[in-house]
């Protein structure tokens, strides 16, 4: 099927037509895969009501008074991290912030006794990021309270996702995705970012190309060709390339993702001077897109690597907006699953 | 069940006439008077109002809308987080007096809210409060100075304000509140 022809029929299955109220029934956000696409456009209003708060004079309202957010961080982490505790104070809620470098962690405390002490001490809400995978998953199923996934291994970051599907809606025309082409280059294979925006993405009938070097695209042109859009009806496909030049023309958003050095173990890439030169988004390529494209980074950014100085501080560029946005969509969801309660959720399980 | 009509469309439309007359009188004048409505219906009816006033002072105060779901004190209780409807104050309000209108008052906590949101934004000169419907049943010291009808309830009872922009239609009617109704009862605080 034509890449058009691909778009078209997402954008009339997609349901966007502007939805009746829907009710936020998840307990907890541990990927996107398990929210529909109405529950991503009430985060989406939610968020835009959290950019009203953070424009007051006063930017602060008292919705999570008396909440305990805890965030438990077992990876480094500064604009995630930074970004949910604010988020949760712009709330009123109390911040824990605890530090796996300097808890108990480090005794040797393993990650179902440290999560069921922070309950015991009050924790309601748990901010989780893991260098393990499905980590937070564990966490859901002993965990009380709720528990928002900031980041696990390979697999998923939601809020990421999230926010960048924000970010790319203020810039298109009614924030409309369907049939919009976003390029995400680089790290494909460690990145939970790619993961996450797959979802959301395709959820919002975007006509989506991951590109990277072949060793950094393992596996995932065999998901590509699988891919049903699992709990979201009408999702659109994806395509995957080692074309960068493919990828990143005529698109309307180009995002380059961080090459993570700590994740690379030999081999996958010559050198990081051969992965500049070869997928690195330098104002040449990033030419090749529409004249109003934007280009996004999720951070940190290894520049000069996968994305050129030059183009990251371009007109072009939102990454700073990404940042700002994160703490409104943070905001969004730490009030929508503060509302939900047992009696709600009870049907539902660890999601 | 059946609901009993307590209003007609032509008899809030002359409550809404009578009320625009009193904040006038009251405030001597237009100068200095903003009209802030409560998500939902007492946006409409603050839109409403200030067109009166225009008719009779041939000035139309300000208008803004203020959603208090962030402010609210039983995020707690609610069953689901409500859906914010959105806040819109496109007038600086320090110094200014702001005339709060809402459908009905009831617990008086909705009010409450409303006022900690609105000084959030700014100091006005004076807050007042103009609502459609006063049922009684108070649980906070507060009260309306501009009503524009009186209508004892029960606690089981469930006022039903109708606003043609809204719901298509004018009426206010008062039927009997379904336990398992809670956003309902919500509304109403």
């Amino acid at each position: 099927m034509s890449v058009e022809a691909e778009a078209a029929a997402v954008g009339r299955t997609a349901g966007h037509a502007r939805t009746q109220e829907v009710v936020w029934h998840h307990r907890h956000l541990l990927d996107v895969d398990v929210v529909t696409w109405p529950e991503i456009e009430l985060i989406m209003r939610t968020t835009d009501e959290m950019k009203g708060v953070l424009a007051r004079p006063i930017r602060k309202v008292p919705a999570l008074n008396g909440r305990r957010v805890t965030t438990l961080f077992y990876e480094a982490s500064t604009r995630t991290r930074v970004s949910f505790e604010t988020a949760a104070r712009n709330l009123s809620a109390d911040v824990v912030s605890v530090s796996t470098a300097t808890s108990s962690v480090t005794k040797g405390e393993s990650l179902v006794d440290t999560i069921r002490t922070l309950e015991a001490l009050g924790a309601e809400i748990l901010v989780m990021r893991h260098s393990v995978s499905g980590a937070p998953h564990l966490a859901a199923e002993i965990f009380g309270g709720h528990v928002l996934n900031g980041g696990d291994g390979w697999h998923a970051h939601p809020t990421q996702a999230l926010l960048d599907l924000y970010t790319m809606r203020q810039h298109l025309p009614d924030g409309d995705l369907r049939g919009r082409k976003v390029a995400i280059v680089g790290d494909i294979l460690h990145s939970r970012v790619a993961r996450s925006n797959i979802w959301s993405l395709t959820a919002a009938g975007a006509d989506l190309w991951l590109c990277g070097p072949a060793t950094l695209l393992r596996g995932m042109d065999r998901w590509a060709t699988a891919w049903d859009g699992g709990a979201i009806p009408g999702h659109g496909r994806f395509h995957v390339t080692s074309d960068v030049d493919a990828a990143v023309r005529d698109a309307d958003v180009v995002m380059a993702l961080r090459i993570q050095r700590e994740r690379m173990q030999g081999g996958l890439l010559p050198s990081l001077r051969e992965y500049a030169a070869r997928f690195g988004l330098n104002a040449e390529r990033v030419s090749l897109a529409k004249p109003e494209a934007i280009v996004m980074h999720p951070g940190p950014m290894n520049e000069g690597v996968e994305i050129a100085p030059d183009v990251a501080i371009s007109g072009r560029a939102v990454i700073t907006e990404q940042v700002a946005n994160g703490v409104a969509v943070r905001m969004a969801l730490l009030y929508l699953l503060a509302g939900a309660h047992e009696a709600a959720v009870g049907h539902e399980a660890a999601r | 069940m059946t609901d009993r009509q307590i209003m007609t469309g032509d008899e809030i439309r002359r409550a809404i006439v009578r009320i625009s007359h009193e904040i006038v009188e009251k405030q001597a004048g237009t100068q200095g008077l903003a009209l802030v409505g409560i998500q939902r219906r007492g946006v409409p009816l603050a839109g409403r109002i200030a067109s009166a006033i225009e008719e009779h002072e041939g000035v139309r105060p300000p208008v803004g809308a203020l959603d208090i779901t962030f402010y609210r004190d039983d995020l707690s209780l609610v069953a689901q987080q409500p859906i914010v409807k959105g806040t819109d104050l496109p007038f600086d309000m320090t110094g200014t007096t702001i005339v709060l209108v809402d459908d009905v008052l009831y617990t008086g906590r909705t009010i409450r809210a409303a006022m900690d949101a609105l000084i959030d934004f700014g100091r006005p000169r004076a807050i007042r409060l103009a609502v459609l419907i006063d049922r009684g049943h108070r649980e906070l010291p507060i009260r309306a100075d501009h009503v524009g009808k009186n209508v004892p309830t029960s606690r089981e009872e469930i006022v039903k304000v109708h606003v043609e922009e809204i719901d298509g239609n004018d009426e206010v009617s008062i039927g009997r509140l379904l336990r398992v109704d809670e956003s309902a009862a919500a509304d109403q605080q």
